[in-house]
């Protein structure tokens, strides 16, 4: 009986080491992909943000676009109220973080709003920036909003008066 | 080299957090749909007002009263291309122009509606901050300047510079538009279901740009990126909602986003400034 020889050719390190790089880098024109854009040494630190300590840039994909599985009942009352087919302006909103605290922007008022300690923090981004528009009107809508202050003292003019 | 220590000391205590508003909300407090002090208006309460005898401000000042006595839609007749309609509106409405806007139309809004039955000229609802604007014709130049959310919405065709300098929103174009589209754009979405002339997304900082069509060529650091099936998902549904008969499938439209080469622009080597800008 003659015995068969084995063909099968043993991957060698380099072909695999090229595998795991091609995913993350194109070999080709050196970039590498993050969020769909074809970016140029992503990890590089900057001599401002070693100057000022802090990575420049979003800390989150600025460009995550909503899905509409993980919309809420109080957003979907909001729009219902709002009278429009989606999430709107609130399409741009996302969780972020304000140093290590995940917290929301408010364009009205300039600041971060942090995330109470007890609100539990969910795992998926999408579930998150839900989150994040949720207590982004909470605190938009408020009495409470720093705006309403600033309104009920320097605001001028019949138009802009504020309606109590 | 003991001046740099000194120096990145003083920037490392600089406090460049601490801005969150922790004193003012309280996550238990009576949910609102609305700014506090908004009108309270009813959809179903209609009224229409002539614009016929009635300048920009005049016109303005009626839909505010109208606002006050809590009507919900509004209809403008003969609004003439007049200049600087409907703006600064910061409540939910439903307003109608029964005719073409002239520069600078329904802009600054926040919340309200808006649906025009004809065109607008160049700066159609700049600095929007929430609502939706649908123009049923062809749309001038800076369509959109510096939206900040929203859907902005053109049925027909949009001139050069359609979303120039947009920090957030969506801007729909049905047909084709202008040069520049997406110039120094920061954020958010444009989608155009045409082509797209020249330099588009030139200088542009983040954001997405979908093209149906061609761009005739991508600007300043715009490069073509890639669409997963999610983003296709979204794409067709914010047609649909848009009411726009496109001819292209959203799988077939193009993805264009910042290259972000220009993101540390001043640590970059002379000869690299000028490989970027061409």
């Amino acid at each position: 009986m003659v015995k068969k020889k084995k063909t099968t050719k043993k991957k060698s390190p380099s072909s695999s080491k090229k595998k795991t790089t091609a995913k993350s880098k194109d070999t080709k024109t050196g970039y590498k992909v993050v969020g769909g854009a074809k970016l140029k040494d992503k990890e590089i630190k900057s001599s401002r943000e070693k100057m000022i300590g802090q990575h420049i840039g979003y800390r989150y994909d600025v460009n995550l676009i909503p899905d509409y599985k993980h919309l809420t009942p109080f957003l979907k009352k909001y729009i219902d109220i709002m009278g429009w087919d989606d999430l709107n302006w609130l399409e741009d909103i996302h969780m972020g973080f304000e140093g290590d605290t995940p917290a929301v922007f408010d364009r009205n008022a300039n600041a971060w709003i942090t995330l109470p300690k007890k609100i539990k923090l969910p795992k998926g981004q999408q579930d998150r920036d839900m989150l994040a528009r949720e207590l982004l009107i909470k605190f938009q809508m408020s009495p409470n909003h720093p705006l309403v202050q600033l309104k009920r003292t320097y605001t001028k003019g019949e138009n802009f008066k504020l309606v109590e | 080299m003991a001046g740099l220590e000194k120096k990145v000391t003083a920037f490392q205590d600089e406090n460049l957090s601490g801005r969150s508003q922790k004193l003012f909300f309280e996550v238990t407090e009576e949910e609102n749909f609305t700014y506090y002090g908004n009108h309270d208006v009813d959809f179903n309460k209609r009224t229409e007002i002539d614009c016929k005898d009635l300048d920009g401000k005049e016109l303005n000042q009626k839909v505010r009263n109208a606002l006050l006595k809590g009507y919900g839609s509004i209809v403008i007749k003969n609004p003439g291309a007049k200049h600087a309609l409907g703006v600064g509106i910061l409540n939910k409405l439903n307003l109608i122009f029964e005719g073409s806007l002239g520069y600078f139309g329904v802009g600054c809004i926040d919340g309200p509606t808006v649906r025009i039955n004809g065109r607008v000229g160049w700066s159609c609802a700049e600095n929007m901050m929430s609502g939706k604007v649908v123009v049923e014709n062809n749309a001038g130049s800076c369509f959109g300047a510096a939206l900040r959310g929203g859907d902005l919405i053109c049925k027909g065709d949009a001139g050069a510079r359609t979303g120039i300098d947009m920090k957030g929103g969506t801007i729909l174009v049905g047909g084709n538009a202008g040069a520049y589209t997406g110039f120094m754009m920061q954020r958010g979405r444009i989608i155009v279901c045409g082509n797209v002339s020249a330099n588009m997304g030139d200088s542009m900082y983040d954001g997405i740009i979908f093209v149906g069509g061609e761009p005739r060529s991508l600007g300043t650091d715009c490069v073509e990126g890639e669409m997963n099936d999610h983003e296709i998902r979204w794409l067709e549904q914010k047609i649909k909602n848009a009411e726009i008969d496109c001819k292209v499938p959203a799988s077939k439209f193009k993805k264009y986003v910042a290259g972000r080469m220009l993101w540390n622009y001043d640590n970059l080597e002379p000869a690299e400034k000028k490989g970027i800008l061409g």
